[in-house]
């Protein structure tokens, strides 16, 4: 996996706050910051310079593809009955993959329910996801293995908690910094609100990332805010920008620097990816009830991994060879998902019992006692 | 009324009747509008009631009970919709501190009609924060009503009587019932808060409300075919509770058993077993029972039929009160 090579230390005091920032008036028109046009045209920024090598541009797209191959595996084995439930990134895979490789290896990640791009650039086996999604678990990972902590399902409470996690940074004086990660629609929230201000006013290192793909479940962002998510920065008291969510570059290229910003002792900073949530909700949702296929079109000219595509294949940077690798890597993956599911094992009925309390608990040792009982006397017979 | 509706659609009518007999009735909640409500229980009214008066709030729920207080106090009659019971939480606060004290503080001044329905309980295989009992919480607050049907008569008519009520209810909604089908009257035949025998019998009382209330009818014809005529009350209304149908019941039983989903250490079986140990002390044959979930969170729901009490558990409680 790709995280500790692109992970480089920067040391480097983070630039100043860039002008793209401080434009941010109410009456600012919002600048998306792009480094890779639709078309797979790079082009600069002056705040957000990015060197990129061959080797790191075939990486990114590499992820790109086996994340959104995963994606796709895990939504058709919904459909199979082998999951029962399924939060598709389709469309997002830009948005994290590009923040994710920006994190070094001591940041941490505070995700949603939908990160699962985030989940493989912190090397998390794809696997581990899918337990809570089949209900074999509500999680399970260890957080702190990959640093990236379990997926959190109430809207919101994780920017909290990745808050308080970088005050413990600032702490320890050391120099890592989190990403809490969250919707157009959690932005509504009470809890992220005051993520916000304890953030700013403790000067947390920490950068909320929040993906507007344009929709909660049926919602439009225009329910949840009269201004460009990313200006409710400056009311809190630190920067906000708006990235092109579709653009891997642009995602990178500033995460990286508002990671360093966070790391620095400058306080957290607002990303705001604009992208697009290309399938439904979850897989229990259905999107013709609300909203047109014109609008889902049109951003599938906006796909992440097209463009990046396009700009390998325009500037010669991959040849057939390594596009044929790739897919026959994804194969692969799809494979062992697919087999992996398939064959996880449905958890002993006692495991509602367990970790309940790190110490012993009389009433609960009491009642896995009696569960063990009664169900005991089914396998004897006695209650049949 | 129409014949057979499920639960889901006879919910749905009793929000259309609200909302066409009383314009200062409005619903509000997450996805109620285009999407009709992930359980598609405001389907349509949106479309026919207009956005001002079917409202696609923003997601934040302490914001939508808190402002359905404010619409309250200018004289609106909100019905809100919490998405699920695990999303109640950040709206703690304001039922809890704000909405069920409102009425006492000001002295009766001021009322509050406001209608909190939730989606709750388990049984559906779902993702956690889905399938939860909070019952206990509302009913253990006082200024609260809490009620929750188990059937589409119920669920239409207990729903405009919620809706009608100058206090704030909780309207619990057993989740996976929603689709179940049966008559809905012209009428309602009791009152919000009273409970009702849905079996009779002679050999024990089984106390159910919302979700098990079907469990508890199905462990009833099982155990009649062993002899033994059980009868079963649906609660129906956790706060205030009817005693009266209650210990009329266990009087003549003499052995009662209390069926829920939440877990049993403090639940509503706890207040029930107390009550009626006291009020029918010397008509009882066996302690007052109770089946229930365990004492930890509601667990990943490939283990989840294990931590719901079913036909089997029931019965169980029945022998058991039975051999004393
Ligand atoms: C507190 C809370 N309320 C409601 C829900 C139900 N719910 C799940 S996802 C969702 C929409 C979230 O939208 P957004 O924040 O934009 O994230 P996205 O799903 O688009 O990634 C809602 C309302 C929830 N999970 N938690
Ligand atoms: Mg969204």
């Amino acid at each position: 996996m790709t995280v500790k090579s692109t992970a480089r230390a920067r040391k480097k005091a983070a630039p100043a706050v860039p002008d793209t920032l401080r434009a941010a008036g109410t009456d600012a028109q919002p600048e998306l910051v792009q480094l890779l046009t639709p078309e797979g045209e790079r082009v600069e920024h002056p705040d957000y310079p990015l060197t990129t090598t061959p080797d790191e541009l075939r990486s990114l797209y590499r992820d790109l593809v086996l994340v959104r191959r995963f994606d796709g595996e895990a939504t058709a084995l919904q459909r199979q009955g082998e999951l029962g439930l399924w939060a598709s990134l389709l469309g997002q895979e830009a948005a994290q993959v590009g923040s994710g490789r920006a994190m070094r290896t001591g940041d941490y990640a505070f995700p949603t329910y939908r990160e699962h791009g985030v989940a493989w650039c912190r090397d998390v086996d794809p696997l581990n996801l899918l337990g809570m999604f089949r209900g074999v678990n509500h999680g399970g990972w260890d957080p702190n293995e990959k640093n990236f902590h379990l997926y959190t399902i109430v809207i919101g409470s994780q920017t909290l908690h990745a808050t308080g996690y970088a005050m413990g940074i600032t702490k320890d004086g050391a120099d890592d910094a989190v990403i809490a990660y969250f919707g157009d629609g959690a932005s509504s929230q009470g809890d992220v609100n005051e993520a916000f201000t304890f953030a700013s006013v403790y000067n947390a290192p920490v950068v909320f990332f929040c993906q507007n793909n344009q929709w909660a479940i049926s919602e439009p962002t225009t329910t949840q805010t009269k201004i460009p998510l990313y200006r409710r920065a400056s009311g809190f008291g630190f920067p906000g920008v708006r990235v092109d969510g579709n653009d891997v570059l642009a995602c990178l290229a500033v995460t990286r620097w508002a990671l360093d910003h966070a790391r620095n002792g400058n306080g957290p900073v607002l990303i705001e990816a604009f992208t697009y949530r290309m399938g439904a909700h979850t897989t229990s949702d259905d999107p013709t009830r609300y909203r047109h296929t014109e609008e889902t079109e049109a951003w599938k000219a906006k796909d992440p991994i097209s463009r990046l595509r396009a700009h390998l294949e325009k500037e010669g940077l991959a040849d057939e060879e390594f596009f044929a690798a790739v897919d026959a890597e994804s194969e692969q993956l799809g494979l062992r998902v697919r087999e992996g599911v398939r064959g996880m094992p449905d958890p002993d009925p006692t495991l509602i019992f367990d970790h309940v309390y790190s110490e012993p608990h009389t009433l609960v040792d009491e009642e896995r006692a009696e569960y063990v009982a009664y169900a005991a006397s089914f396998e004897a017979g006695e209650n049949l | 009324m129409a014949g057979q509706l499920s639960i889901a659609k006879a919910l749905n009518g009793a929000l259309r009747k609200s909302l066409e007999n009383d314009p200062k009735t409005l619903l509000m909640g997450e996805d109620i509008g285009k999407l009709g409500g992930v359980f598609r229980i405001t389907d349509g009214l949106q479309k026919d009631f207009g956005e001002d008066r079917v409202i696609d709030s923003p997601l934040a729920e302490s914001g939508i009970v808190g402002t359905a207080i404010g619409l309250a106090l200018r004289g609106y009659r909100p019905v809100v919709e919490i998405q699920f019971d695990g999303f109640v939480y950040p709206a703690f606060d304001q039922i809890v501190s704000q909405l069920a004290k409102m009425h006492a503080r000001a002295l009766g001044h001021v009322k509050m009609p406001v209608t909190i329905r939730i989606p709750y309980a388990g049984g559906i295989g779902a993702v956690e924060h889905h399938s939860e009992s909070h019952e206990a919480y509302f009913a253990h607050t006082a200024g609260l009503r809490v009620v929750t049907p188990s059937n589409p008569h119920d669920a239409h008519w207990m729903l405009r009587q919620a809706i009608e009520s100058d206090d704030p209810v909780i309207f619990l909604e057993p989740k996976r019932r929603y689709w179940d089908k049966g008559e809905v009257g012209d009428a309602p035949d009791l009152g919000m808060h009273d409970a009702r025998i849905v079996r009779p019998g002679t050999d024990a009382t089984l106390i159910a409300y919302g979700p098990m209330v079907k469990v508890c009818l199905e462990a009833a014809a099982a155990a009649e075919e062993d002899g033994r005529r059980l009868e079963v009350v649906d609660l129906r209304s956790l706060s205030p509770v009817d005693f009266t149908t209650l210990e009329d019941s266990v009087k003549r039983t003499g052995r009662a058993v209390v069926v829920h989903e939440a877990p049993v250490f403090l639940g509503m079986g706890a207040e029930l077993a107390a009550r009626l140990t006291e009020k029918c002390f010397y008509h009882l044959e066996a302690p007052v029972l109770r089946v229930g979930g365990y004492y930890a969170p509601y667990p990943p729901s490939r283990v989840e039929e294990a931590f719901l009490p079913d036909l089997d558990r029931v019965l169980d409680a029945v022998d058991r009160a039975l051999a004393y």
